[in-house]
């Protein structure tokens, strides 16, 4: 604090900025945690109070309680969680061979990451639509998930790799030393160390899944096959306009999952999990 | 899996079989990638060469350079692109600078500093159609809370910012910076922590003044990874899809459709696959020659 000698108004000033940037990203959450819990009256209200007068559930009863949306949330849970065990299981072995035997490969799958990113998914999306309809896996939750397995993949490798190259190959040479066999030395020595990592990688897989709009878009048709981000989508054009409590309501369930693996990681996150995923 | 059961071999034999491991251990990986992303991008880019259209037993053929050609015609098209450009840019260097603004706070020592940093990351923490719906909430022309802010000040008030062809477009990439800036800023952060703070304190020694130790200190010494992340936001606004699909959907009146829009009307709405997908190639080539002339300079200059 004694550091600021220069100019007697640059910390006030500091502190109006810091200020503003807070109301600017936290307002709109805000805003929406509290008209989740307004009455339909309370927002339409000319004279409108910024808190809501009481703690009320009914608008999120009226969301859960939409069988569409219900459904929805289940078909969500259900991709999310194939998609993430799938990632995970595949991506584990691959990263650590990807890190351990230098092949070439690890420069492929890196330039693909990058290369991925370039493309606009309408090239990506056509064929996929056209190659899923071929083997009758459009409009099915089984197509969506492999679709999201695929493209969570190249992220999950890259982000794994890193926490794989943070593990001394030190330790892995005197547990064979020690007579351990490969797969030994993997379940004791590297499984344990690699733990944090993979929660990571694999609720960052989660998040994606949970959250993803353009794919499912495309490959679901059948309203009782869609996914939440779908379902809301759907309901904001129809109903959500004149349902503002519960569309709030709804919309603040959705983002609960990635909200609270945020608050998580949070810390991690600014001491740069993805810079750690850099090095590698 | 046996490979994985086998004893580590002696030292000798390591090489040989290294290879072979490595293969059976990420051959599970690449298969479904091959699969599902590398065929389906090449097949995507050859598409753009045919009449491919939606619908069954519709038979499709070469078709050369036609749908280039109708393309070059497509007024739509282009105005789209515009659109597209004007989107990614604006918001890119917004983004850009309201993160390092951010960020150079979030890096002083100031009280509630925990608390601001894990602000800022809300918006990386909902999905896109969710930031759409709550800033839909939030522009409401009737009940949202922006015009009945402007009501109390006594100005005016009746405002449909996402409905208004004039307006729509800057509406809509406030919301985009918004949506983008957590990525920028921890990843601006990240960088002034590596700075090292020595070269600051020397500078100071020296008399220079706060600007100018940003000038010439910080800012040179953040390049790359400016150049990094600016080059990825660019590539991500460009190609981004579900929060002005869901905000607008590309109205009022088409001011605010994205080109990956136009390509996803083309494709799903109207059934010309081909087409559609020819406008990919283009945005592809497009953007890829501007990244190539960016990071080129971008070269350059480090090394001059």
């Amino acid at each position: 604090m004694t550091k600021s000698m220069r100019s007697p108004l640059a910390r006030p000033l500091q502190y109006v900025a810091l200020l503003a940037y807070m109301c600017f990203l936290a307002f709109p959450l805000v805003f929406l945690l509290t008209t989740a819990f307004k009455t339909d009256r309370e927002i339409r209200s000319p004279d409108p109070s910024f808190l809501p007068q009481s703690l009320n559930f009914d608008n999120f009863t009226a969301a859960i309680e939409r069988a569409d949306l219900f459904r929805a949330a289940g078909n969500s849970l259900l991709t999310a969680v194939t998609t993430t065990v799938i990632v995970t299981a595949v991506s584990l072995p691959a990263a650590y061979a990807l890190v351990r035997f230098r092949t070439k490969l690890r420069a492929v799958a890196t330039g693909w990451i990058l290369l991925s990113q370039v493309f606009p998914f309408i090239l990506i999306i056509i064929p996929l639509f056209l190659l899923l309809k071929n083997i009758g896996l459009v409009n099915t939750l089984l197509g969506l998930v492999l679709v999201y397995a695929v493209w969570a993949l190249p992220f999950a490798l890259w982000m794994l790799q890193g926490y794989v190259s943070a593990i001394p190959v030190e330790l892995e040479e005197a547990s064979a030393v020690d007579g351990a066999g490969r797969f030994k030395t993997l379940v004791r020595i590297v499984l344990p160390l690699l733990a944090p990592g993979l929660v990571a990688t694999s609720l960052f897989t989660f998040i994606n899944s949970w959250n993803e709009f353009f794919f499912a878009l495309v490959l679901i048709q059948d309203p009782d096959m869609q996914t939440l981000p779908l379902a809301l989508a759907r309901f904001v054009g129809a109903e959500g306009q004149v349902q503002l409590g519960p569309l709030a309501a709804a919309a603040l369930i959705a983002c609960l999952p990635s909200l609270v693996f945020f608050m998580l990681i949070q810390k991690r996150l600014t001491a740069g999990l993805l810079s750690g995923a850099v090095k590698g | 899996m046996t490979a994985l059961a086998a004893p580590a071999p002696p030292r000798r034999r390591r090489r040989s079989t290294e290879g072979r491991d490595a293969w059976l251990l990420v051959l599970p990986a690449l298969l479904p990638v091959m699969l599902f992303s590398v065929y389906p991008l090449v097949y995507g880019v050859l598409l753009g060469f045919t009449d491919a259209e939606a619908g069954l037993n519709v038979e499709t053929h070469f078709n050369g350079l036609d749908n280039y050609t109708a393309l070059a015609g497509n007024e739509l098209f282009w105005n789209s692109f515009k659109i597209g450009l004007i989107w990614a840019f604006s918001v890119t260097i917004l983004q850009f600078l309201a993160s390092l603004g951010l960020a150079l706070l979030l890096n002083l020592n100031l009280r509630l500093r925990w608390l601001a940093r894990t602000l800022a990351l809300i918006p990386w923490a909902m999905p896109p159609v969710i930031i759409a719906i709550m800033w839909q909430l939030m522009l409401n022309p009737n009940y949202g809370p922006v015009n009945r802010t402007l009501e109390s000040l006594g100005l005016p008030s009746s405002i449909n910012w996402l409905g208004e062809s004039a307006i729509a477009l800057p509406v809509v990439i406030v919301v985009g910076v918004w949506a983008g800036m957590p990525q920028t800023t921890i990843t601006l952060l990240a960088g002034l922590q590596s700075v090292p703070a020595e070269l600051n304190e020397a500078a100071a020694i020296d008399g220079a003044t706060t600007w100018r130790r940003f000038w010439h200190v910080t800012l040179p010494a953040l390049r790359p990874i400016i150049t990094a992340i600016t080059t990825l936001d660019l590539i991500w606004n460009f190609n981004s899809f579900a929060l002005v699909f869901v905000l607008t959907a590309g109205g009022p009146g088409g001011t605010t459709m994205l080109p990956s829009l136009f390509a996803y009307n083309e494709a799903f709405r109207y059934g010309n696959f081909g087409y559609a997908a020819a406008m990919g190639n283009v945005m592809v080539i497009l953007i890829g020659a501007f990244l190539f002339l960016y990071l080129r300079a971008q070269m350059r200059s480090r090394t001059s």
